[in-house]
């Protein structure tokens, strides 16, 4: 069964973040939305999970919710993919749930 | 409270601030002026224009202090005080000149 | 008319204390309601003229990232309102340091002139406050 997992959660504020990539089936995907998008264009620690999630994960971040906070497209780490609200809706219906880690 | 326009209605707080900045108009701005008593000269437009355009610059309305310093920077020492501002809005420039272009009432007026 | 206001002085001295206030900054602006709520006790504390400090640390950081736009997200771009500090004679801005770095950013991304400091400064600078709000 494919799944949809969804962060809203700075990675720096919760763990919410870090439960989704323990938890997540290889193969899902990961949409990084609202606060969880920082997780996207961050340094350090947090750049070198998101690497490693890319690699058997498809992590996704919802570029509005990127701009809304300042972001640029072309800061985001490698592996992962921008899409914007009709982009979410075709991942939600690409998978058999979504869920969604607050 | 409400005002009227030619049938058209714009909402406003019960001290008459109106809530939708996005529905300003100049003659919204001459039927609050005229609401507050104030006749609208070139003066009380400069006034009224200046906070518009800190409004859209930094998203408030301006404290008084603030106001009067930065209009005396932009149009001269002579209008940056409050012997100026007062003598165009009597009640005070933050509560009748924001109310007339539209803004909310500033952070921290008392 | 009888009934009108007094017009105040031009130098107001009327609040007497001034107090050395210092607010900081440590949640993202969006998520929550902690930045904006944060921002207007700042502008209101230097409209009653008091010795204001701002800091930005961990997720609060991201408060004075440049080129924010939430307005498509149908959210006020209350990012604008820092750069009215100045204005307020509110000049002291610091960003921690470390969570700049943790977080991939540079000065160059702020949208307002900061001054860095290592959390031992930040520490330093917290302990001569006479008010610290933390949000």
């Amino acid at each position: 069964m494919s799944k949809l997992h969804t962060v809203n959660k700075s990675p720096f504020d919760k763990n919410s973040f870090d439960s989704c990539l323990t938890l997540a089936e290889d193969g899902s995907a990961v949409l990084l939305i609202e606060d969880g998008v920082y997780a996207a264009v961050a340094g350090g620690d947090v750049a070198a999970r998101i690497a490693d999630a890319s690699s058997r994960l498809k992590v996704y971040v919802l570029g509005p919710d990127l701009a809304a906070r300042g972001m640029a497209e072309d800061r985001i780490a490698d592996g992962v993919s921008v899409v914007d609200y009709g982009g979410f809706v075709d991942l939600a219906e690409a998978h058999d749930a979504v869920h969604s880690w607050l | 409270m409400a005002y009227e326009i030619n049938g058209e209605t714009f909402d406003a707080d019960e001290e008459g601030y109106i809530t939708d900045i996005g529905s300003w108009n100049e003659g919204l701005a001459d039927l609050i002026a005229l609401d507050e008593k104030i006749e609208m000269t070139e003066e009380h437009w400069e006034v009224v224009n200046f906070l518009r355009e800190y409004y859209d610059e930094y998203q408030i309305a301006p404290a008084v202090r603030v106001l009067t310093k930065a209009i005396g920077k932009k149009f001269g020492k002579e209008k940056g005080n409050n012997k100026y501002l007062y003598s165009l809005f009597p009640y005070g420039p933050a509560k009748q000149a924001c109310k007339i272009a539209g803004l909310p009432k500033p952070t921290g007026c008392i | 008319m009888s009934d009108l206001p007094p017009i105040p002085p031009d130098d107001e001295d009327e609040f007497g204390v001034v107090k050395k206030f210092c607010y900081v900054n440590r949640k993202a602006p969006y998520g929550t309601v902690y930045a904006l709520e944060s921002l207007e006790m700042v502008l209101i504390a230097a409209a009653f003229d008091q010795d204001v400090s701002v800091v930005f640390m961990d997720d609060g950081v991201y408060q004075i990232k440049s080129e924010q736009a939430p307005e498509a997200a149908g959210m006020k771009n209350f990012s604008k309102t820092y750069r009215a500090l100045e204005g307020y004679d509110v000049e002291k801005l610091y960003v921690s340091k470390e969570s700049m770095e943790e977080r991939g950013l540079t000065t160059d991304d702020f949208l307002v002139d900061v001054e860095v400091l290592d959390h031992a400064a930040l520490s330093a600078l917290m302990a001569e406050q006479e008010v610290v709000i933390t949000s």
